[in-house]
Protein backbone atom coordinates (compact mmCIF):
# COMPACT_ATOMS: atom_id res chain seq x y z
CA UNK A 1 0.00 0.00 0.00
CA UNK A 2 1.65 3.29 -1.20
CA UNK A 3 0.08 6.39 0.17
CA UNK A 4 0.91 9.77 -1.75
CA UNK A 5 1.53 12.02 0.73
CA UNK A 6 1.76 14.94 -1.55
CA UNK A 7 -1.39 14.02 -2.68
CA UNK A 8 -2.75 14.62 0.71
CA UNK A 9 -0.93 18.26 1.05
CA UNK A 10 -2.24 19.34 -1.81
CA UNK A 11 -5.83 18.45 -2.06
CA UNK A 12 -6.25 19.74 1.68
CA UNK A 13 -8.47 22.25 1.04
CA UNK A 14 -10.79 20.21 -0.99
CA UNK A 15 -10.54 17.34 1.60
CA UNK A 16 -11.37 19.85 4.50
CA UNK A 17 -14.61 21.31 2.11
CA UNK A 18 -15.77 17.63 1.55
CA UNK A 19 -15.15 16.37 5.40
CA UNK A 20 -17.45 19.78 6.01
CA UNK A 21 -20.46 19.06 3.82
CA UNK A 22 -20.01 15.43 4.70
CA UNK A 23 -20.88 16.49 8.77
CA UNK A 24 -23.68 18.63 7.39
CA UNK A 25 -24.97 15.68 5.56
CA UNK A 26 -24.46 13.50 8.38
CA UNK A 27 -25.32 15.52 11.48
CA UNK A 28 -28.44 16.98 10.57
CA UNK A 29 -30.69 14.21 10.19
CA UNK A 30 -29.60 12.97 13.68
CA UNK A 31 -30.44 16.39 14.83
CA UNK A 32 -33.97 15.73 13.07
CA UNK A 33 -34.08 12.36 14.21
CA UNK A 34 -33.78 13.51 18.03
CA UNK A 35 -36.47 16.21 17.41
CA UNK A 36 -38.92 13.73 16.05
CA UNK A 37 -38.04 10.96 18.83
CA UNK A 38 -37.62 12.65 21.90
CA UNK A 39 -41.80 13.32 21.25
CA UNK A 40 -42.53 10.89 19.85
CA UNK A 41 -41.03 8.13 22.46
CA UNK A 42 -42.47 10.57 25.27
CA UNK A 43 -45.53 9.53 23.51
CA UNK A 44 -45.08 5.55 23.02
CA UNK A 45 -44.51 5.74 26.92
CA UNK A 46 -47.78 7.24 27.51
CA UNK A 47 -49.74 5.20 25.48
CA UNK A 48 -48.11 2.18 25.57
CA UNK A 49 -50.24 0.48 22.21
CA UNK A 50 -48.15 2.66 20.19
CA UNK A 51 -44.69 1.39 21.02
CA UNK A 52 -45.54 -1.38 18.80
CA UNK A 53 -46.08 -0.83 15.50
CA UNK A 54 -43.79 2.42 15.91
CA UNK A 55 -40.98 -0.13 16.26
CA UNK A 56 -41.69 -2.03 13.70
CA UNK A 57 -42.10 0.45 11.26
CA UNK A 58 -38.75 1.83 12.49
CA UNK A 59 -36.86 -1.65 12.11
CA UNK A 60 -38.47 -2.14 8.59
CA UNK A 61 -37.27 1.19 7.26
CA UNK A 62 -34.01 0.24 8.88
CA UNK A 63 -33.66 -3.15 6.70
CA UNK A 64 -34.01 -0.80 3.40
CA UNK A 65 -30.77 -0.77 1.65
CA UNK A 66 -29.48 3.07 2.07
CA UNK A 67 -28.81 3.37 -1.80
CA UNK A 68 -32.51 2.06 -2.15
CA UNK A 69 -33.51 4.57 -0.09
CA UNK A 70 -31.52 7.39 -1.66
CA UNK A 71 -33.15 5.97 -5.31
CA UNK A 72 -36.56 6.31 -3.79
CA UNK A 73 -36.37 9.71 -2.68
CA UNK A 74 -34.73 10.98 -5.68
CA UNK A 75 -38.36 10.61 -7.20
CA UNK A 76 -39.68 13.11 -4.85
CA UNK A 77 -36.92 15.43 -4.21
CA UNK A 78 -34.22 15.01 -6.79
CA UNK A 79 -30.66 14.71 -6.78
CA UNK A 80 -30.29 17.29 -3.96
CA UNK A 81 -29.05 16.84 -0.26
CA UNK A 82 -32.42 16.03 1.32
CA UNK A 83 -32.49 13.03 -0.54
CA UNK A 84 -29.38 11.92 1.36
CA UNK A 85 -30.69 13.66 5.00
CA UNK A 86 -34.31 11.84 4.78
CA UNK A 87 -32.99 8.68 4.57
CA UNK A 88 -30.51 9.02 7.00
CA UNK A 89 -33.17 10.75 9.65
CA UNK A 90 -35.15 7.40 9.54
CA UNK A 91 -32.34 5.42 9.99
CA UNK A 92 -31.66 7.45 13.14
CA UNK A 93 -35.29 7.28 14.53
CA UNK A 94 -34.86 3.24 14.00
CA UNK A 95 -32.03 3.30 16.60
CA UNK A 96 -32.96 6.63 18.65
CA UNK A 97 -37.13 5.58 19.46
CA UNK A 98 -36.01 2.44 21.64
CA UNK A 99 -33.60 4.34 23.42
CA UNK A 100 -35.73 7.18 24.54
CA UNK A 101 -38.44 4.73 25.23
CA UNK A 102 -35.70 2.73 27.40
CA UNK A 103 -34.40 5.96 28.80
CA UNK A 104 -37.90 6.79 30.13
CA UNK A 105 -38.73 3.32 30.99
CA UNK A 106 -35.52 3.72 33.19
CA UNK A 107 -36.95 6.15 35.62
CA UNK A 108 -37.97 4.24 38.85
CA UNK A 109 -41.59 4.50 39.93
CA UNK A 110 -40.34 5.89 43.80
CA UNK A 111 -38.50 8.47 41.79
CA UNK A 112 -41.47 9.28 39.44
CA UNK A 113 -43.82 9.25 42.55
CA UNK A 114 -41.68 11.43 44.60
CA UNK A 115 -41.59 14.62 41.75
CA UNK A 116 -45.29 14.06 42.14
CA UNK A 117 -45.41 14.25 45.33
CA UNK A 118 -43.46 17.55 45.47
CA UNK A 119 -46.08 19.09 43.83
CA UNK A 120 -44.59 18.56 40.05
CA UNK A 121 -46.83 18.18 37.35
CA UNK A 122 -46.57 15.81 34.10
CA UNK A 123 -44.82 18.02 31.90
CA UNK A 124 -42.84 19.65 34.52
CA UNK A 125 -41.49 16.33 35.88
CA UNK A 126 -41.17 15.21 32.07
CA UNK A 127 -38.88 18.29 31.89
CA UNK A 128 -37.16 17.99 35.12
CA UNK A 129 -37.20 14.53 36.19
CA UNK A 130 -37.77 12.30 33.68
CA UNK A 131 -36.13 13.61 30.49
CA UNK A 132 -32.90 14.25 32.80
CA UNK A 133 -32.69 10.67 34.07
CA UNK A 134 -33.21 9.10 30.49
CA UNK A 135 -30.36 11.35 29.05
CA UNK A 136 -27.20 8.39 29.48
CA UNK A 137 -29.56 5.95 27.26
CA UNK A 138 -30.82 8.74 25.14
CA UNK A 139 -27.50 9.88 24.45
CA UNK A 140 -26.05 6.16 23.64
CA UNK A 141 -28.86 5.66 20.90
CA UNK A 142 -27.34 9.46 20.06
CA UNK A 143 -24.22 7.78 19.48
CA UNK A 144 -24.91 5.15 17.92
CA UNK A 145 -26.72 6.80 14.92
CA UNK A 146 -24.64 9.95 14.59
CA UNK A 147 -21.83 7.03 14.11
CA UNK A 148 -23.57 5.31 11.46
CA UNK A 149 -24.93 8.25 9.79
CA UNK A 150 -21.55 9.61 9.40
CA UNK A 151 -20.26 6.17 7.36
CA UNK A 152 -23.28 5.91 5.67
CA UNK A 153 -22.99 9.38 4.24
CA UNK A 154 -20.38 8.22 2.10
CA UNK A 155 -22.81 5.93 -0.01
CA UNK A 156 -24.89 9.19 -1.09
CA UNK A 157 -22.23 10.02 -3.38
CA UNK A 158 -23.81 7.25 -5.77
CA UNK A 159 -26.70 9.64 -6.14
CA UNK A 160 -24.05 13.05 -6.18
CA UNK A 161 -24.58 13.90 -2.31
CA UNK A 162 -21.75 12.41 -0.55
CA UNK A 163 -19.25 14.73 0.73
CA UNK A 164 -15.99 13.01 1.43
CA UNK A 165 -17.70 9.68 -0.40
CA UNK A 166 -17.06 12.02 -3.51
CA UNK A 167 -13.27 10.80 -3.03
CA UNK A 168 -14.20 7.06 -2.04
CA UNK A 169 -15.60 6.70 -5.74
CA UNK A 170 -13.40 9.16 -7.54
CA UNK A 171 -10.46 6.86 -6.29
CA UNK A 172 -11.79 3.35 -6.97
CA UNK A 173 -12.49 4.77 -10.61
CA UNK A 174 -9.06 6.07 -10.45
CA UNK A 175 -7.55 3.35 -8.99
CA UNK A 176 -5.84 5.42 -6.76
CA UNK A 177 -5.50 4.12 -3.51
CA UNK A 178 -4.34 7.48 -1.53
CA UNK A 179 -7.60 9.02 -2.25
CA UNK A 180 -9.84 6.42 -0.64
CA UNK A 181 -7.84 5.89 2.33
CA UNK A 182 -7.82 9.70 3.00
CA UNK A 183 -11.26 9.86 2.95
CA UNK A 184 -11.99 6.87 4.52
CA UNK A 185 -9.56 7.65 7.52
CA UNK A 186 -11.07 10.90 7.63
CA UNK A 187 -14.72 9.98 7.95
CA UNK A 188 -13.22 7.37 10.77
CA UNK A 189 -12.02 10.73 12.34
CA UNK A 190 -15.10 12.78 11.91
CA UNK A 191 -17.13 9.78 13.57
CA UNK A 192 -14.89 9.55 16.30
CA UNK A 193 -14.39 13.16 17.48
CA UNK A 194 -18.55 13.52 17.28
CA UNK A 195 -18.54 10.34 19.77
CA UNK A 196 -15.84 12.40 21.87
CA UNK A 197 -17.91 15.32 21.58
CA UNK A 198 -21.61 13.92 22.59
CA UNK A 199 -19.63 11.62 25.61
CA UNK A 200 -18.67 15.49 27.26
CA UNK A 201 -22.02 16.08 26.15
CA UNK A 202 -23.66 13.64 28.27
CA UNK A 203 -21.24 13.74 31.18
CA UNK A 204 -22.06 17.69 31.37
CA UNK A 205 -25.64 17.14 30.72
CA UNK A 206 -25.42 14.22 33.98
CA UNK A 207 -23.19 15.85 36.66
CA UNK A 208 -24.42 13.60 39.10
CA UNK A 209 -23.81 10.03 37.08
CA UNK A 210 -19.97 10.17 36.76
CA UNK A 211 -17.79 7.24 36.24
CA UNK A 212 -19.62 5.16 34.21
CA UNK A 213 -20.33 6.24 30.45
CA UNK A 214 -23.38 4.89 28.96
CA UNK A 215 -22.79 2.10 27.33
CA UNK A 216 -24.45 1.37 23.53
CA UNK B 1 -51.08 8.29 -4.50
CA UNK B 2 -51.52 6.61 -7.89
CA UNK B 3 -48.17 7.54 -9.28
CA UNK B 4 -47.35 5.43 -6.33
CA UNK B 5 -49.00 3.09 -7.27
CA UNK B 6 -48.17 2.50 -10.61
CA UNK B 7 -44.92 2.21 -9.20
CA UNK B 8 -46.25 -0.88 -7.34
CA UNK B 9 -47.29 -2.34 -10.13
CA UNK B 10 -44.47 -2.15 -11.88
CA UNK B 11 -42.53 -3.28 -9.54
CA UNK B 12 -45.25 -6.51 -9.71
CA UNK B 13 -44.58 -6.86 -12.78
CA UNK B 14 -40.85 -6.72 -12.68
CA UNK B 15 -40.89 -9.30 -9.57
CA UNK B 16 -43.33 -11.89 -11.31
CA UNK B 17 -41.83 -11.94 -15.04
CA UNK B 18 -41.16 -15.62 -15.75
CA UNK B 19 -37.68 -14.21 -17.22
CA UNK B 20 -36.53 -12.87 -13.86
CA UNK B 21 -36.03 -16.45 -12.35
CA UNK B 22 -33.68 -18.10 -14.44
CA UNK B 23 -30.32 -17.94 -15.26
CA UNK B 24 -27.22 -16.09 -13.95
CA UNK B 25 -29.31 -12.60 -13.67
CA UNK B 26 -32.56 -14.14 -11.73
CA UNK B 27 -33.92 -13.87 -8.97
CA UNK B 28 -32.75 -17.24 -7.28
CA UNK B 29 -29.21 -17.23 -8.31
CA UNK B 30 -28.53 -13.28 -6.93
CA UNK B 31 -30.52 -14.07 -4.10
CA UNK B 32 -28.16 -17.10 -3.23
CA UNK B 33 -25.61 -15.22 -3.57
CA UNK B 34 -27.25 -12.35 -1.36
CA UNK B 35 -27.23 -14.87 1.21
CA UNK B 36 -24.43 -16.81 0.63
CA UNK B 37 -22.18 -13.43 1.36
CA UNK B 38 -24.64 -12.53 4.42
CA UNK B 39 -24.24 -15.98 6.09
CA UNK B 40 -20.66 -16.28 5.78
CA UNK B 41 -19.68 -12.33 7.66
CA UNK B 42 -22.77 -12.97 9.70
CA UNK B 43 -21.08 -16.66 10.98
CA UNK B 44 -17.26 -15.13 11.30
CA UNK B 45 -19.06 -11.91 13.12
CA UNK B 46 -20.72 -14.18 15.02
CA UNK B 47 -17.11 -16.10 16.39
CA UNK B 48 -15.32 -13.14 16.75
CA UNK B 49 -18.25 -10.85 18.74
CA UNK B 50 -19.46 -13.75 20.82
CA UNK B 51 -15.85 -14.71 21.76
CA UNK B 52 -14.41 -11.73 22.74
CA UNK B 53 -18.01 -10.32 24.35
CA UNK B 54 -18.05 -13.74 26.40
CA UNK B 55 -14.49 -13.18 27.51
CA UNK B 56 -14.73 -9.69 28.53
CA UNK B 57 -18.55 -9.85 30.53
CA UNK B 58 -17.18 -12.96 31.82
CA UNK B 59 -13.77 -11.81 33.46
CA UNK B 60 -14.70 -8.72 33.64
CA UNK B 61 -11.85 -7.55 31.73
CA UNK B 62 -11.14 -5.50 28.93
CA UNK B 63 -14.49 -4.11 28.77
CA UNK B 64 -13.58 -0.70 28.02
CA UNK B 65 -11.51 -1.79 25.32
CA UNK B 66 -13.81 -4.36 23.66
CA UNK B 67 -16.09 -1.09 23.38
CA UNK B 68 -14.25 1.43 21.99
CA UNK B 69 -12.69 -1.02 19.62
CA UNK B 70 -16.54 -1.85 18.95
CA UNK B 71 -17.12 1.87 18.18
CA UNK B 72 -14.27 2.13 15.91
CA UNK B 73 -15.64 -0.37 13.87
CA UNK B 74 -19.03 1.19 13.63
CA UNK B 75 -17.47 4.24 12.33
CA UNK B 76 -15.82 2.57 9.74
CA UNK B 77 -17.46 3.54 6.25
CA UNK B 78 -18.76 0.25 4.75
CA UNK B 79 -18.60 1.77 1.48
CA UNK B 80 -14.78 3.21 1.69
CA UNK B 81 -13.36 0.19 3.26
CA UNK B 82 -15.19 -2.10 0.22
CA UNK B 83 -13.63 -0.49 -2.63
CA UNK B 84 -10.52 0.67 -0.94
CA UNK B 85 -9.56 -3.39 -0.23
CA UNK B 86 -11.51 -3.91 -4.09
CA UNK B 87 -8.37 -2.00 -5.52
CA UNK B 88 -5.86 -3.65 -3.93
CA UNK B 89 -7.32 -7.61 -4.19
CA UNK B 90 -10.16 -8.03 -6.31
CA UNK B 91 -11.93 -10.29 -5.30
CA UNK B 92 -14.87 -11.49 -2.56
CA UNK B 93 -12.45 -11.61 0.50
CA UNK B 94 -12.51 -7.24 0.91
CA UNK B 95 -16.55 -7.22 0.88
CA UNK B 96 -16.85 -10.09 2.88
CA UNK B 97 -14.05 -8.69 5.16
CA UNK B 98 -15.97 -5.30 5.32
CA UNK B 99 -19.29 -6.48 6.38
CA UNK B 100 -17.75 -8.96 8.99
CA UNK B 101 -16.77 -5.82 10.66
CA UNK B 102 -19.77 -3.92 10.32
CA UNK B 103 -21.46 -6.93 12.06
CA UNK B 104 -19.03 -7.29 14.83
CA UNK B 105 -20.26 -4.24 16.63
CA UNK B 106 -23.83 -5.17 17.65
CA UNK B 107 -23.10 -8.89 19.11
CA UNK B 108 -19.70 -8.01 20.79
CA UNK B 109 -21.76 -4.79 22.93
CA UNK B 110 -24.44 -6.38 23.38
CA UNK B 111 -23.11 -10.14 24.36
CA UNK B 112 -20.66 -8.14 26.77
CA UNK B 113 -23.52 -6.30 28.31
CA UNK B 114 -25.52 -9.26 28.43
CA UNK B 115 -23.17 -11.33 30.36
CA UNK B 116 -22.06 -8.36 32.52
CA UNK B 117 -25.75 -7.71 33.80
CA UNK B 118 -26.22 -11.21 34.85
CA UNK B 119 -27.38 -10.65 38.59
CA UNK B 120 -24.43 -11.38 40.61
CA UNK B 121 -26.19 -13.20 43.31
CA UNK B 122 -27.28 -15.76 40.19
CA UNK B 123 -23.52 -16.01 40.07
CA UNK B 124 -23.13 -16.29 43.06
CA UNK B 125 -25.58 -19.22 43.05
CA UNK B 126 -23.92 -21.03 40.03
CA UNK B 127 -20.61 -20.61 42.18
CA UNK B 128 -22.38 -22.13 45.32
CA UNK B 129 -23.36 -25.40 43.74
CA UNK B 130 -20.29 -26.11 42.56
CA UNK B 131 -19.25 -24.73 39.03
CA UNK B 132 -16.28 -23.98 37.81
CA UNK B 133 -15.50 -21.13 35.78
CA UNK B 134 -16.66 -22.33 32.43
CA UNK B 135 -20.01 -23.85 33.85
CA UNK B 136 -20.64 -20.59 35.27
CA UNK B 137 -20.27 -19.06 31.41
CA UNK B 138 -22.02 -22.27 29.94
CA UNK B 139 -24.89 -22.94 32.55
CA UNK B 140 -25.86 -19.33 34.06
CA UNK B 141 -24.18 -16.34 32.45
CA UNK B 142 -24.87 -17.42 28.62
CA UNK B 143 -28.33 -18.11 28.99
CA UNK B 144 -29.51 -15.34 30.90
CA UNK B 145 -27.42 -13.07 28.59
CA UNK B 146 -29.14 -14.88 25.48
CA UNK B 147 -31.97 -12.19 24.91
CA UNK B 148 -29.58 -9.48 24.66
CA UNK B 149 -26.94 -11.13 22.53
CA UNK B 150 -29.93 -12.28 20.12
CA UNK B 151 -31.03 -9.10 19.53
CA UNK B 152 -27.15 -8.13 18.75
CA UNK B 153 -27.22 -10.99 16.18
CA UNK B 154 -30.71 -9.56 14.83
CA UNK B 155 -29.34 -5.78 14.45
CA UNK B 156 -26.19 -7.58 12.78
CA UNK B 157 -28.01 -9.88 10.67
CA UNK B 158 -30.11 -7.09 9.35
CA UNK B 159 -27.57 -4.78 8.73
CA UNK B 160 -25.22 -7.20 7.02
CA UNK B 161 -28.27 -8.03 4.67
CA UNK B 162 -29.13 -4.68 3.73
CA UNK B 163 -25.58 -3.74 3.23
CA UNK B 164 -24.52 -6.82 1.20
CA UNK B 165 -26.37 -4.86 -1.65
CA UNK B 166 -22.44 -2.44 -1.85
CA UNK B 167 -21.21 -6.06 -3.26
CA UNK B 168 -22.66 -5.13 -6.44
CA UNK B 169 -20.75 -1.87 -6.81
CA UNK B 170 -17.56 -3.42 -7.50
CA UNK B 171 -19.55 -6.53 -9.43
CA UNK B 172 -19.58 -9.46 -7.52
CA UNK B 173 -24.11 -9.94 -7.51
CA UNK B 174 -26.13 -10.37 -4.92
CA UNK B 175 -29.48 -8.47 -4.87
CA UNK B 176 -27.92 -5.05 -5.14
CA UNK B 177 -27.14 -5.90 -9.01
CA UNK B 178 -30.24 -4.98 -9.40
CA UNK B 179 -30.36 -1.39 -7.69
CA UNK B 180 -26.77 -0.43 -9.04
CA UNK B 181 -27.86 -1.70 -12.09
CA UNK B 182 -30.95 0.10 -12.20
CA UNK B 183 -29.38 3.41 -11.05
CA UNK B 184 -26.66 3.10 -13.98
CA UNK B 185 -29.82 2.83 -16.51
CA UNK B 186 -31.95 4.69 -14.43
CA UNK B 187 -34.72 1.75 -14.63
CA UNK B 188 -36.62 2.51 -11.66
CA UNK B 189 -38.92 -0.92 -12.02
CA UNK B 190 -35.47 -2.93 -11.23
CA UNK B 191 -34.18 -0.67 -8.29
CA UNK B 192 -37.59 -0.90 -6.62
CA UNK B 193 -37.93 -4.43 -7.78
CA UNK B 194 -34.33 -5.17 -5.63
CA UNK B 195 -35.21 -3.47 -2.90
CA UNK B 196 -38.24 -5.35 -2.52
CA UNK B 197 -36.22 -8.26 -2.38
CA UNK B 198 -33.75 -6.80 -0.03
CA UNK B 199 -36.56 -5.87 2.76
CA UNK B 200 -37.96 -9.39 2.21
CA UNK B 201 -34.71 -10.67 3.08
CA UNK B 202 -34.32 -8.65 6.16
CA UNK B 203 -38.35 -9.61 7.45
CA UNK B 204 -37.34 -13.28 6.90
CA UNK B 205 -34.39 -12.51 9.03
CA UNK B 206 -36.01 -10.75 11.68
CA UNK B 207 -39.03 -13.73 11.87
CA UNK B 208 -36.16 -16.30 11.92
CA UNK B 209 -35.03 -14.51 15.10
CA UNK B 210 -38.54 -13.82 16.77
CA UNK B 211 -38.44 -17.69 16.11
CA UNK B 212 -35.49 -18.61 17.29
CA UNK B 213 -35.94 -15.92 20.98
CA UNK B 214 -38.82 -17.90 21.90
CA UNK B 215 -37.12 -21.61 21.06
CA UNK B 216 -34.22 -20.86 22.91
CA UNK B 217 -34.37 -18.40 25.16
CA UNK B 218 -35.67 -19.62 28.57
CA UNK B 219 -39.18 -18.79 29.31
CA UNK B 220 -38.42 -16.52 32.81
CA UNK B 221 -36.28 -14.69 31.35
CA UNK B 222 -38.38 -13.12 28.05
CA UNK B 223 -39.76 -9.90 28.20
CA UNK B 224 -36.49 -8.83 29.83
CA UNK B 225 -34.50 -7.86 26.96
CA UNK B 226 -33.59 -4.32 26.16
CA UNK B 227 -32.85 -2.87 22.72
CA UNK B 228 -29.36 -1.39 23.07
Amino acid sequence: MDIDWAWIADHRDSLTEHALVHLRLALLPVLFGLLIALPLGVLCRRWGWLYPPALTIANILYAVPSLALFMIFIQYTGLTASTVMIPLTLYSLSVLIPNVVDGLASVSEPVRQAATAMGFGTLRRLMQVELPIAVPVVIAGTRVAAVSSISLVAVGQLIGQGGLGYDIIRGYQLQFQTQIVAATVLIVLLALVTDAILVTVQRLLTPWARARGGAS
Amino acid sequence: MNELWNQIELSWTWLTASSQWHGPDGIPHRLLQHVWYSGVSLLCAAVIGLALGLLAGHTGRGGFLAITLANVARAIPTFGLVLFVVVIDYSITPVLVALVALAVPPILVNTFEGVRGVDPDAKDAARGVGMTGWGVLWHAELPMALPLILLGLRTSAIQVVATATIAAYPGFGGLGRYIIDGLARGDYQLVVGGTVLVVALALIVQLIFAGLRRLVVSPGLLGSARPS
